[in-house]
């Protein structure tokens, strides 16, 4: 028998993995990785506001991580510098400035590493609660916006003039892209949530010939590389979260070697 | 369908007279970088399926169009010609509603059905896509029918391909049979012959004003190929930011402004363009025997 805290750790881990699948999809699909990596390290700002005010972590880091994505979209408006400038600008500014808000506000003893890291086995009843439930909410809204997502990805313009209403639907998706981090920021920190993300979409992609078998293939990539990390991670006392994604890293890139060889062989 | 004819003509001479001749009656002079006078616009023309009045876009300052009016009205098809940086692809992202105009309006008959084929499509490699999911994407219509129209754009071979593995000549004409299979009762294409061979180019207006006889539905076209173009047209705006001169296309090649934009070859061009029928052009515009009419 496993012990509790393993089996919540796997409960989370493996429910985060489904979650991950359709969302890391389309964040590859849409470029979307840097964007996505800027509003994962700005929550860590969450996390100090939920210090300073004493509420919900998962609240707190939902509410930056939804500023953090409206201000990088009005940034995007000027035409000076290029998004990924932008991005790198606020993604150092704001992990520094959590980093200090943090430390400031929770005091010394404040397992900094954790929030940056994740601390997959320190997983409570109550988180688990916020997973399955925000998890369960983020996969009905996406099923519900699919096609309409999925039409923005191949052709933002022909999506638009056919009439799909796109501000809205990004809006729908971004709102969907910070409950994954609220959700997950615990589990496995501000720096590796968006790894949990597109890594595995990134595996898919070469075995993958429609969107949905991406998905679901991504999807089994992850459970695989969860189950695998976890028993690395409970043998060699590495910490869960970053055993995750190394496996799950090393099967990505196992995966675009074989296709790099097919098309060179 | 009298009506319509009616309100086309008079829409003609109105944009003949308000885009170039001054209050003095003089012809306009300096190729359309001049201030036209105070100007009556017309009503809005609610048969149309899409109507423009007075658009101006000058996003940061820099004005692309001014004051532009256009109608398109059903079964009819409006090319837009201009030379390169006139505003085509803005007027035409300002009319599909990708563009938000700093002034003016637009109407949209109510039961609009668009399909659009942009000037560019790239897909990106990371999604992976057929060529039948992409035509069945957000449309009702099942296999048969996706064969069908990619049968009619004659690009049937690639039904199971990857959007990503086909050519560009194949993406297009995938591009409009999606734009097809919506049933639209207009068709947008902006430079739907980028990259598609002179034959090929000839090839695609004639499918186009095929389909536009066969199914009725009005095509706005850009372009700025004017040889195929002006032959294929029932109507031809030209644009440098504002509407130079429009109407049926042999009033418009006379036109001074025209030539003006386009040079004397251009005018030629259209007169040679008009004995189509007996043999073909090559790429600089002299003929060349003819293959088909032997048979």
């Amino acid at each position: 028998m496993l012990e509790p805290f393993l089996l919540r750790a796997l409960a989370a881990a493996l429910a985060l993995a489904i979650v991950a699948a359709p969302l890391g999809a389309l964040v590859v699909w849409q470029r979307m990785a840097y964007f996505g990596e800027t509003m994962a390290q700005a929550s860590l700002l969450g996390v100090a506001l939920s210090f300073a005010i004493g509420q919900s972590l998962t609240l707190s880091v939902l509410a930056v991580a939804i500023v953090a994505a409206l201000v990088i979209l009005l940034l995007s408006e000027q035409r000076l510098l290029p998004l990924d400038s932008i991005l790198g600008l606020l993604h150092h500014g704001s992990l520094a400035a959590g980093v200090i808000a943090t430390a400031a506000l929770a005091g010394p003893s404040v397992d900094l590493l954790g929030y940056l890291f994740g601390d997959i086995f320190a997983v409570t009843d109550a988180d688990l609660a916020w997973i399955y439930g925000g998890g369960a909410l983020v996969l009905g809204v996406l099923w519900l916006v699919w096609q309409p997502l999925l039409r923005l990805a191949v052709h933002r313009e022909l999506a638009i003039a056919e009439g799909v209403p796109g501000r809205a639907v990004k809006g729908v998706f971004m709102l969907m892209l910070a409950t994954t981090i609220a959700i997950a920021i615990k589990i496995l920190g501000a720096l590796l949530v968006i790894a949990f993300l597109i890594v595995p979409a990134a595996a898919a992609r070469p075995f993958a010939r429609t969107p949905e078998r991406m998905v679901l293939l991504s999807a089994a990539i992850s459970v695989v590389g969860v189950l695998i990390g976890l028993e690395v991670s409970a043998r060699s006392d590495a910490p869960g979260g970053p055993a995750i994604v190394l496996v799950l890293a090393v099967m990505a890139l196992t995966s675009l070697s074989l296709a790099a060889a097919r098309r060179s062989g | 369908m009298l009506a319509r004819k009616v309100g086309t003509t008079a829409l003609a001479a109105e944009g003949e007279a308000k885009g170039h001749v001054h209050a003095t009656g003089e012809t306009c002079g300096a190729a359309c970088g001049h201030d036209h006078g105070p100007r009556v616009p017309a009503p809005i023309d609610r048969a149309a399926l899409v109507s423009a009045r007075g658009l101006v876009l000058s996003p940061g300052g820099r004005t692309i169009l001014d004051h532009v009016d256009i109608d398109l009205p059903q079964g009819e098809i409006v090319t837009l010609i201009g030379p390169n940086g006139a505003g085509k692809t803005t007027l035409v992202r300002a009319l599909l509603g990708l563009e938000r105009p700093d002034a003016g309006e637009i109407v949209r008959r109510g039961d609009l059905v668009i399909g659009y084929a942009p000037q560019r499509f790239d897909v990106d490699a990371a999604l992976p896509m057929t060529v039948e999911r992409f035509l069945r994407l957000g449309l009702a219509g099942n296999r048969a029918a996706v064969a069908e129209a990619l049968a009619e754009v004659g690009a049937s071979r690639v039904i199971d391909s990857q959007l990503v593995a086909i050519s560009g000549g194949e993406l297009q004409r995938v591009v409009l049979a999606r734009a097809l299979l919506r049933r639209p009762n207009l068709l947008v294409l902006d430079e739907p012959v980028r990259g598609v061979d002179y034959a090929g180019e000839a090839e695609l207006y004639t499918l186009i004003g095929k389909l536009r006889s066969a199914r009725g539905f009005g095509v706005l076209l850009v372009s700025h190929d004017l040889h195929v173009v002006m032959a294929a047209s029932d109507r031809v705006v030209c644009l440098n930011r504002h509407v130079c001169c429009s109407g049926v296309p042999t009033t418009v090649a006379q036109h001074p402004e025209y030539t003006r934009l386009f040079g004397a070859d251009a005018a030629r061009a259209f007169a040679v363009y008009e004995h189509h029928h007996d043999h073909r052009h090559d790429l600089a515009g002299a003929p060349l025997p003819d293959e088909k009419g032997k048979g």
